[in-house]
Formats: structure tokens, sequence, C-alpha cells
């Protein structure tokens, strides 16, 4: 079962910016989705469109098998939006907030209220309930949005850029969480920056740029197609002067940390074995950037130079 | 789920979704409370002793009641148009403002659901400081008879529903907080006060007795008058028929709504 089916979707903005230009996704039931791509590539307008939050001009877009032409609130009772920016209103109690939202969802009063106390204690906000929503920290409204999003128990999640701007420690508690509502079955999209994020959270990541999909496939399918990694060595001593790796592109960056370039038919245990050979030994290893990060940047530049 | 089964939920959906804008509109009324209640009360007391008691003194009768009693309806129907624009208009421009208005769009409520709920709230808010205006004006007049409760509260009721309706295009339509206080300053204000207010428009010249007769809140200011005043007032005072004013309310209402409802639909002033 498909949780949602894009086909074609095309909007044009009234001051005439294309902002998709017929896209297609596909996002299967229970699945941990990443839309990625730069500023102004569409993903806000792509998650506006299927939240109703903006007209789009062409297209069909289906959730669950509603579609949302024909049904829009079929389709909206199933979605729950974590938007980008605070949109509660500052002045109301943090449980009102919550509260709101299941009405407008059709939940009575009581089992609101139930729902609404289930969400902000697994949020960490029971305890601030009562108090004014501007009174919270960024951290604090970001996990807000997250009880609002859920208080109706949707059966797709979409969150757009839910860590932007949080610490590391509220950015890890809200990956486990993510995944958490994935583990329950609920299927996840995610917008994000981070691609650390996408890389360690999403199974498919489809990657948008100036209004078309560029790349959409699985993850892995996704990291095999780097052709190249570069590992950053810390070694125990200065390296000498005769230092070789034939075959191997690498630098050194100071005396102890040295760069190598492995493309994927060669083995990385080849580069240690001629390190040792030379007695140079490695206090530790990591990938200079990240792996996605490398191929995102990469598709998005070939994108760049076919338009 | 099968058709009645679906049909049922989504009407309970929307039933609940209503009485939850409803709610929070009446807890924002109470919250805010000095913006919203005290303000027109104190304003009106002043028209009261002005115009009731300085001026009015001095103007004796009008229509064969006590030019304070004369007032009192037009002061209350003015009340009830002023606040329930305004508070509409405030209300939903800010949430439009915070953005919170996603909230509601974002779920499955139809749109004439929204719409309502402001609309009550409006109306909640304008019979709340309607009917303290009204217990206020009993300070300042000897007698105060209700001709007919059921007219009275017909014409409020009706009055303060189409000008909530006035006060949700208007935020539709705002793109920045000028916008809210342009048609309350240059519109609402001098129809108000040139609809019958303080005078019966029996007493302009033909050509301008003419010209308030296009001007809808006259009907509803008079229609007010003839449910407190019918049977006090002399007849020549009566400025229109009882129910022409209900059909020129109830057509306002009829056309404002399906203009609301059609851009809300639209995502005019709501979605790009």
């Amino acid at each position: 079962m498909q949780a949602l089916e894009v086909s074609q979707l095309a909007k044009t903005y009234r001051n005439g910016v294309v902002a998709l230009q017929g896209i297609d996704m596909n996002v299967a039931a229970g699945e941990f989705f990443g839309l990625l791509g730069p500023n102004g590539a569409g993903k806000s307008t792509t998650i506006g469109i299927i939240t109703s939050l903006v007209n789009k001009s062409s297209g069909t877009v289906r959730c669950f098998g509603v579609d949302l032409d024909a049904d829009p609130a079929g389709v909206k009772r199933q979605i729950g939006l974590v938007p980008q920016e605070f949109n509660f209103n500052q002045f109301e109690q943090v449980q009102q907030i919550v509260m709101q939202q299941a009405g407008y969802y059709g939940l009575p009063r009581r089992e609101a209220r139930l729902q609404t106390e289930k969400y902000l204690r697994k949020m960490g906000l029971w305890e601030k309930r009562s108090g004014n929503a501007r009174q919270l920290s960024g951290g604090m409204k970001r996990r807000l949005m997250i009880a609002r999003a859920l208080v109706h128990e949707p059966r797709l999640v979409i969150l757009d850029e839910p860590t932007a701007g949080v610490d590391i420690e509220l950015r890890r508690a809200t990956w486990s969480l993510m995944q958490e509502i994935n583990d329950q079955g609920t299927t996840v999209i995610l917008t994000t920056h981070y691609l650390e994020e996408a890389e360690s959270l999403c199974r498919r990541i489809a990657i948008i740029d100036r209004g078309r999909i560029v790349e959409d496939t699985d993850k892995k399918t996704l990291l095999a197609k780097l052709h190249m990694e570069t590992f950053i060595l810390d070694l125990a001593k200065p390296a000498p002067d005769s230092l070789a790796l034939d075959g191997y592109a690498h630098r050194l960056t100071d005396a102890t940390t040295l760069e190598v370039d492995v493309t994927k038919e060669r083995s990385l245990n080849e580069v240690f074995a001629r390190l040792s050979s030379q007695n140079i030994s490695v206090l530790s290893m990591r990938n200079k950037a990240n792996r996605l990060e490398e191929l995102f940047v990469t598709l998005v530049e070939k994108n760049e130079s076919l338009t | 789920m099968n058709v009645a089964l679906e049909e049922q939920s989504r009407l309970k959906t929307n039933l609940v979704g209503l009485q939850t804008i409803v709610i929070k509109e009446v807890v924002r009324l109470l919250r805010i409370w000095p913006q919203t209640i005290v303000p027109p009360v104190i304003t009106t007391t002043l028209y009261f002793i002005i115009f009731g008691k300085v001026i009015g003194s001095r103007v004796g009768e009008m229509g064969g009641v006590p030019y304070m009693e004369f007032i009192v309806p037009g002061l209350v129907m003015m009340s009830v148009i002023n606040n329930a624009y305004t508070n509409v208009v405030s209300s939903f421009f800010s949430s439009k403002f915070q953005k919170n208005v996603e909230e509601m769009l974002v779920a499955p409520m139809h749109n004439s659901v929204i719409l309502l709920g402001y609309m009550t709230g409006g109306v909640v808010r304008a019979l709340t400081i309607g009917t303290t205006v009204l217990l206020v004006s009993a300070f300042f007049v000897e007698e105060m008879v209700i001709y007919s409760v059921w007219i009275t509260v017909a014409v409020a009721v009706l009055t303060a529903t189409l000008f909530s309706i006035g006060g949700f295009i208007n935020a539709l339509l705002a793109r920045k907080f000028d916008d809210v206080s342009i048609i309350p300053t240059f519109v609402l204000t001098p129809l108000t006060y040139l609809g019958g207010v303080f005078y019966s428009i029996k007493l302009l010249p033909p050509f301008w007795e003419g010209v308030s007769r296009a001007n809808p809140i006259v009907y509803m200011v008079n229609a007010f008058r003839y449910g407190i005043l019918q049977g006090h007032l002399k007849p020549e005072y009566i400025d229109i028929n009882i129910y022409t004013a209900f059909a020129v309310i109830a057509l306002f209402i009829v056309f404002l709504f399906s203009l609301a409802l059609w851009m809300l639909n639209r995502g005019i002033g709501l979605r790009q």
C-alpha cells in the first residue's frame, strides 16, 4: 500500500516562480522517507500542497488511496504536520494548543484531553502545560509542535526541518522519537538540511532541486552511487617525507594528518597495510565529509549544469 | 467504513471542530476582557452622558419619546456592529499573521466550519457588549420597556452575524495590521453615524433621506428601535418597514456568507 502517491505535481506561483515542474514521488506505507534539497528547491511547496496549505497548479496527490481533489478532508485526517516555523498562538497555554488541534481533527473534548496528556508527557512538556507557549524554550516549542502533530495519531507524519536550529542533544532526542513513531507503523516523511540526519534515519531518499526530483531511491542504492570517499587518518607520529601510497590520491594536511581518497574498487585494508609496511601507525580514522552530503552536492551540481 | 458511518464520522468531526473554534474564541474574548469588553462599554456610557444627558436634555423628545430613550437602541446597535466586526477581523487576522490559522487549514474540517466558528465568536462578543450597554442604559432612562423581545433579539443576532462575516472577509483580504482598521474607520463608522443612531432619517431633506435608505445600517438600527420602542414611537418616526428590514439583513447575510465561503474555498488570502 502506498502512503503517498504524487504524480506530475506542478506549481507556478502568481509571481511567475516555477516551484515544481511535474514531480512524481511514491512513499510506501510504513516507510521513513527523506526529501532533501537545497533552499528553494521545492520541498516546502511539495509539503504545502500535500497538506492543503498551497494550491497546486496541476498533478495529483493521493494519500492512502484517497485523492486530494476528490476528498481533501479524507486526506487531511491521515496526515500530521510539523512545520518548519513555529505556527502556534504564542499567547495560548501549551495544553490548550494541543487540545485545540485534537478538536479540529474531531476528537471529543474528553478524548482530546487524554491524547493531549499522552503526547505532552511523551514530549516532556506535561509540567509546562499551564504556561504560555511563548515562555517555552526553542527546543520545547519544537517538541510542542511534534505533540500537536501526533495528537490525532495520524498514519502519515510530515516533518519539515524538525531539527533546524536545535542543539545536538535535542536533535538526537528528536531522532529517536521519529524512529519510535516509525517503528510503531507510522509513515514518516522528513525534509532536512542535515544530511547526516537523513542518512541515519531514512530508508528511502528523494533529492529535489529546482522543482525536479533528481534522485529517488533507497538509501543503500543511493550511497552505492558514491564513487569515492575521503578518509582522514590521524597518525601516531609525523609522516616521513618518503611516505608512499601508490594508486591512492593522498595529501598531508599537517604533519600527523593524512587525507586519502579511496575509490569504490579499492580496499581500505590495502591503505592500512601499506602504511604499516612503512612503520606508520594510525591512531584514528573518520570520513572527511558525510557520504550523503558528497552525493547530494554531486547530484545538485549535475542538475545545475543540465539546466 | 461504510458510507453512512463515514458521513457520521465527518459530521462529528465538523461539529467537534466547530465547538473547538467557538470555545477558543470565547476563551480569547474573556482572556483579553480589558480590550474586548471594557472599552466599548465605557465609550457607549460616554455617549449616554454627552448625547443623552447633556445635549439630549435640550433636544427634548424625538418621535414621541425622550431623546435618551430614542438613542438607546441606536447606541446598542452601534456596539453590536462594531464589536461583531472588530472581534472577527482582529482574531482571524492575528491567526493569519501568526500562521496558526494553518492549524485549522490542515485539519479535516469543512471551510464553512471555520467561518461559522469565527462568526459565532463575533456574535457572542457583540451580544455580550450589546446586552451590557442595554443594562447600562437603564441608569440613564426613566423607563425601559422592550416592545418585542423576539424582534429585538432577532435583529441583534442577525446584525451581529452580518458584521461578523464582514469582519471575516476583511481579515481574509488584509495583508498588514493597517488593513484591519481601514474598513471600520472609513466605512463602518460613517455609515453607523449616518445610519439613524442619533436621529430619525425622516428629519432629513427628501434627497438625503433617499440617500440614507441606501445605507443598510439604517435598516438594522431602525428594526432594533422598532423592537424596543414600537408602541411608544409616533408612526411617522418609524423609518422603515420591519419586514423590509429583515429581508435586507437576510439578503446581505446570504450574499456575504456565500462570498466568504467562496474565498475560503479558493484560499484567497490564505493559500498561495
